[in-house]
This record gives C-alpha cells, structure tokens and sequence, in this order.
C-alpha cells in the first residue's frame, strides 16, 4: 500500500464488480493476520483500503462481484489480462449472486420496480460469475467467503502449492461438530447435503437449516434432495425458492430450480 | 466568464465503500457544478424481493451491505413485525441492541482508524499509518475484533450473520456466553475513551454548515431500532409517515437515488445528527469522554465526526456491557410468526444513519412490494451541498492536494455506495 518500492514482494490487487463489499472486507476483518499478510505481499491496488493505486501486471488479482453491466463485461477482460493468477472470491463472483435472480425475470420490469427514471439505467440482462467471461484459476466460494479460507488460498497462491480448500459438503462439518441432524431429527428442510462445506455448519448448529451459501458440493444429488423435501411437506414453490438463493445460477442450483417450476 | 475554470475529478475513490467518483467544476473562485456519481451496477433488491417469503427479508437485504448487515437485518424484522403485530419479548430486545453494539464498534472502528485517520494524518491507506503508529493500529484491530465477536456470539459469523430471524433470534446465547465477553468489553470502553482523545487531537479544516439533522430519538435511550424520527427543525414523525416527508429523486448521474425532504431539501444523518439531537441520552461514560475534549452538541463541522464516532464507541461499549450483565436468556428464542396480510415500516440507526424499510405482505406470507432507503442515498445530496461550498475554500491549492481534502470531505459520511445502490470516482475539473 505504498508507491516505495517493495523488491520481490508480490503484489496483489482487488477488483470489485457487483456486489456488497462483504468478501473484500473479509481481508480487512482478519483482524489477527491483517498486518501479517500485507507485510509479506504488497497491497497493489485496493480502493476499499487504500488511495494508492498502482499499476499492473498484478501477482494475485482476487475479484469480488458479478458481472452486470457493459462496462464491466469489458473491465473483466482488461483485469484478466493483468493477472498472473486471477482468484475469484465469493457467491457473486463464482455463481452470480443474489442479483442473479433477475435471470428468470424481465430485468426491465425489474428496473421500473426500483427507478423512476429507467432511461438513466444501463444494465445487462443476466448477472454472470467472472467464469463466464474469462478464465479463472480458483474460485473461493462463500456468501461471503470464509477469511481463513482466503488467507490459506494466499498462502499456497505464494507458495505455488494447491489451496487446502475442501469440497465436500456441509454435512461432514456437522458429523464433525456432533450436531443432531435437524433435517432427520426435527423435519427441518436443510440444504447442507448439496451444499460445500466451509462455514463450519453455522446454520444447523444454530438450530436451522442451511440456505447454501457456499453453493453446491462437487457431487450433489439435488433430486434426492428435492423429494426429501417434498416428503417434509414443501412445496414446489418453496423448494425452488431454497434453490435460488445466492448461488441460484450455479448450474447444479439452477436446474434443481427449473425442475421444480416445471412442475 | 470571469477567471478561470478548473476541474476536480477522482476517477476511483477510495477507502469508501463501493464504486463511486467526483466531478467539480470551478469557474473562478466559484463552484459551477458537484456530481458525487455513483457507478456502483444497480442489483434491484426491492424487485426481487417480491414473492419471497417474509422469512427471507433478513437473509436477503443483508446481502445489500457487507459493512451492515445487521442494520438490514434489523430494519427488516422489525418492519415485518410490525406488519404482522407481533410482540417481542424483551429480553430478545435487549440482545438485539447488543447485536446492534458489536456492529457499530466494528464499523466504526474500521472507518475511524483504517477509511478515515489516514486522510487526517496524509497517509495513502491504515498500512502505511501502521509504520509510524503501529500501537495505534494494533489497538484499533483488537477493538474491531472484539466488536466482531459480539456479532459472532450472537449471529454466528461477522459478515452476513445468519441468526436474526422475525419475532427474535434462531439461537440465542447462555448467560455465560454473554458474561465471557465482559473483560473484553471493559478494556474496549477504555480504549474507546482513548479514541475519543486521539481523534480529537487530529488536525481539523475549519468549515461549519448550517445542517438539518435528522435521526431517532428514543424516550430514555441513545437510539438502535425504536424511537420517533426528528429534526433539529421540528420534524417529529413516526416510521409510517415517512414516506410522507421524505422524496427519492433519480438523477441522471448516479444509480443511487438522492432522498430529499419535501419542500426543504437536503438532511444529514449518522452520527453527527444522532450526537446533537441525543446527546442526553448518551451514558455518562460517552458525556464525559466528549466533555474531556470539549465536544459539545451542535456539532456543525462535518470533519469532526470522526471525534463524534469515537464517542459512539463509547456508548457501544458502555451499553453493551450494560445489556451484559442484564442479560438473562428469554424464554423462546423467538415468538411465531404466523402468515398474515398486512404493511409494515421501520426505521433504525445503521452506524451511518437511519435505514428505513417497508414491507407489504399477502396472506401467505409473500413480499408483495418492498421499499428500501439506505443512509447513504439519504446524505448523497448533503455530501454534494457540502462539497460546493467546501470546494470553493480550495481554490488556490495544487490540484492533488484539493482533491484530497474533497475526498476526506466525502469520507466524513462514512459512505456506504454498495447500500446507496442498491463507489465512488472523484473529478476536480480545472482546465486552464
């Protein structure tokens, strides 16, 4: 986060698209491995955090956000071509977001929901992850992002080793936990089946079900899930709103969701 | 055309909170035009709200803003409370103030000491500060952790707690999970008090305006999620009639749209509006700590908020070791919440001023129209008011040393662009 010179250091740069600044501000709440981190790394650019902006090539770029508008489609193009290793961080930036929920709706009725004068808008149709439009090396899933997880993805990033970022789902963190299962035990509909672990099961061991804010695990069986849910009493309509939450356009999500309006 | 023009113009603007810039324009020694654009892409959570559950208001909107979460998650219960007239139990109540206490003490901390001291000081970013104030830093990011752990224990995590839930909490803590975190409160609220001292030794422009201030006032407490929304020009009105007060205007130059009073104009809130109208109401600790350094209400100098801050902190200290040693478990987490038609607003005290929400559901519970007004689209057109008169002070300064002191002018309201749309660039023109 200075212009002096830094030999050898690499240097990192965040990029936020559309989003809520939670997944950057993660960085800024590793209160215990904040002045750690940047001592070993040097904070290129940063606007959340810092004036100084420099310019690129870029070691690591973490990229916060959906892509929503022209602009951005364009801006995502020239980011990628600045990074040596482009991480995307977080539920917008990895499956679209909950802004993604515009993509089964006309987004021009939407704009006459919020905004008086809707000719002042310009906005894409679809709200797209960053995988859509450019290569990605990995992506840190989260609504938002667990901090520890992005710190062990920098560290191994530096190290040039493969992040230790599991990919199961959040059952196994429950096991883990020795939580009653609220799903068999109380008929709780709970996504953490189908959804990858890395909140440490917070919901479940909060007494309620998982929303999927980590997005689907690498194997789930969404139409297992689905017919649980139907025997707990949901309906149609319910189930595809559990679906389409903040990784809804997360392919696995998203079929799951259209399954259900289909019928 | 009398002297010259010049532009100020800051294409990315920093250490706020989302995508933003600033446009100004001189012409002499006068300011001809402000645009405070925000750029931010409009993610339209009103519209997407509809047909959801009610369950879900809280999950969702918190989403708006990962520095505030919990002000969504708290406009949003309570507004929904409201349309289905349910009661809460008071000591779910008193923990929501607690909530309240842990996410204003990490944000403000965060905006005190890594958004807003480096401008005072003329370092680039909180790092830098770090090199020759390292004490300083250290202490501020262990008392924004502690302001996380609060909202850890009580939500679950910091960011987007996953616990509130309408009619109470989805879990609530034991009583020895609260009395746990009582040492550390204690050295937080006497860090706090340093806070204020350090905050007031800073360097400060000399510039006042003549503001309307607007913010909850609340019969015997500093104001969270109750209160009647007043002015200090006789404005007194309950949630519901604020729509009737307030207007949201949509200018071609931002996708945040600028709430304006009727018939008056631009307002200010967050803390220097919560200080002057409640200054009463604030514990002994927080009175104290602001007379040491002889802050005393009205505040009219926008640059001094950062001082009034660090006296909230105060307050969110103190009170929550108040609610601390209070607290007793209530006897269900949470009242039911059963399906039921009906309307409902509310407003609270976000750590950057008040967050008004509104809600209309059907008889199974679905959102039929939504209406959200984040404190940042509140103070937008007060941010561009100020920067017109501030801005023709700094006309005989080099161009990156204006546009510095524009910025700081911008970050005295902590703005939050991610929330205002539902960031920031800043432009100085001033071509020869």
């Amino acid at each position: 986060m200075s212009s002096e010179k830094k030999k050898g250091r690499p240097k990192i740069a965040v990029f936020k698209f559309a989003s809520c600044d939670g997944c950057q501000l993660s960085l800024l709440d590793a209160e215990d491995e904040l002045l750690a981190v940047v001592g070993a790394v040097e904070i290129a650019y940063f606007p959340e955090a810092t004036r100084t902006m420099l310019k690129g090539p870029y070691d690591i770029g973490l990229v916060e956000g959906s892509v929503i508008t022209h602009g951005d489609a364009e801006r995502i193009q020239l980011v990628r071509r600045q990074c040596k290793t482009l991480v995307t961080i977080g539920a917008c930036a990895t499956a679209g977001g909950i802004q993604a929920l515009r993509n089964w709706k006309d987004v021009d009725d939407f704009i006459r929901v919020v905004y008086a004068s809707p000719q002042y808008i310009s906005t894409l149709k679809l709200s797209t992850p960053i995988g859509e439009h450019v290569p990605v090396d990995f992506e840190l899933r989260g609504c938002p992002i667990n901090k520890l997880q992005l710190v062990e993805l920098i560290s191994a990033t530096l190290a040039g080793r493969k992040p230790n970022i599991p990919t199961y789902s959040v059952c196994i963190e429950c096991k883990r936990k020795a939580n009653v299962c609220i799903a068999v035990a109380r008929g709780i509909a709970c996504l953490g089946p189908v959804t990858q672990a890395g909140c440490g099961a917070l919901c479940p061991s909060y007494d309620r079900g998982c929303y999927g804010c980590y997005g689907p695990m690498e194997t789930p069986n969404t139409a297992s899930l689905t017919e649980q849910f139907r025997i707990l009493g949901q309906s149609n309509n319910q189930i595809q709103r559990a679906f389409r939450g903040f990784n809804a356009w997360a392919w696995q999500f998203r079929e799951a969701s259209e399954e259900c309006q289909r019928k | 055309m009398t002297g010259t023009t010049r532009t100020i113009k800051v294409d990315t603007l920093a250490r706020v909170e989302g995508e933003g810039s600033l446009y100004i324009k001189l012409v002499g020694e006068r300011v001809t035009d402000v645009k405070l654009k925000i750029f931010e892409p409009p993610r339209m959570f009103e519209a997407f709200l509809r047909d959801r559950h009610f369950s879900e208001a809280s999950d969702i909107t918190a989403r708006i803003c990962g520095i505030c979460p919990i002000a969504y998650q708290m406009s949003a219960v309570h507004a929904i409370e409201r349309a289905l007239g349910l009661r809460i139990d008071p000591a779910v109540r008193l923990l929501r103030r607690l909530f309240y206490c842990g996410e204003w003490i990490e944000s403000h901390t965060l905006h005190v000491y890594m958004l807003h001291a480096p401008d005072f000081l003329g370092y680039a970013d909180v790092i830098e500060m770090a090199r020759d104030h390292r004490e300083v830093v250290e202490k501020a990011l262990r008392l924004k952790k502690i302001g996380n752990r609060i909202v850890q224990l009580l939500g679950g995590r910091e960011i987007h707690p996953i616990s509130a839930a309408v009619g109470g909490f989805h879990r609530v803590p034991t009583k020895q999970q609260v009395r746990e975190l009582v040492p550390d409160l204690e050295w937080a609220l006497a860090a706090s008090c340093e806070a204020v001292q350090w905050t007031s030794s800073l360097e400060f422009p000399i510039f006042e305006q003549d503001y309307e201030f607007v913010a909850l006032r609340h019969l015997d407490e500093y104001p969270f999620n109750e209160g009647r929304l007043v002015s200090n020009r006789g404005l007194n009105i309950d949630a519901a009639e604020y729509e009737d007060h307030f207007q949201e205007l949509h200018v071609k130059h931002s996708n945040a749209l600028h709430s304006v009073m009727r018939g008056r104009g631009s307002y200010l809130v967050g803390p220097l509006a919560r200080f002057n109208l409640n200054y009463d109401k604030l514990p002994a600790a927080a009175q104290e700590a602001a007379a040491k350094v002889g802050l005393q209400p009205p505040v009219k100098n926008p640059f001094r908020s950062i001082i009034v801050r660090a006296v909230e902190l105060v307050f969110a200290c103190a009170e929550a070791l108040r609610v601390m040693r209070e607290y007793e478990p209530p006897a269900a987490p949470r009242v039911e919440a059963p399906n039921r038609p009906g309307s409902g607003q509310a407003i609270t005290e976000a750590p950057r001023g008040i967050l008004y929400h509104r809600y209309a559901l059907d008889e199974n519970g679905l959102i039929l129209s939504a209406k959200i007004i984040p404190p940042t689209s509140q103070n937008q057109r007060r941010i561009e008011d100020d920067l017109r008169e501030y801005a023709s002070h700094l006309v005989a300064w080099p161009l990156d040393e204006a546009t510095w002191k524009c910025e700081q002018a911008i970050r005295n309201y902590d703005p939050c662009i991610s929330c205002a749309t539902h960031f920031l660039k800043l432009r100085i023109d001033r071509d020869a």
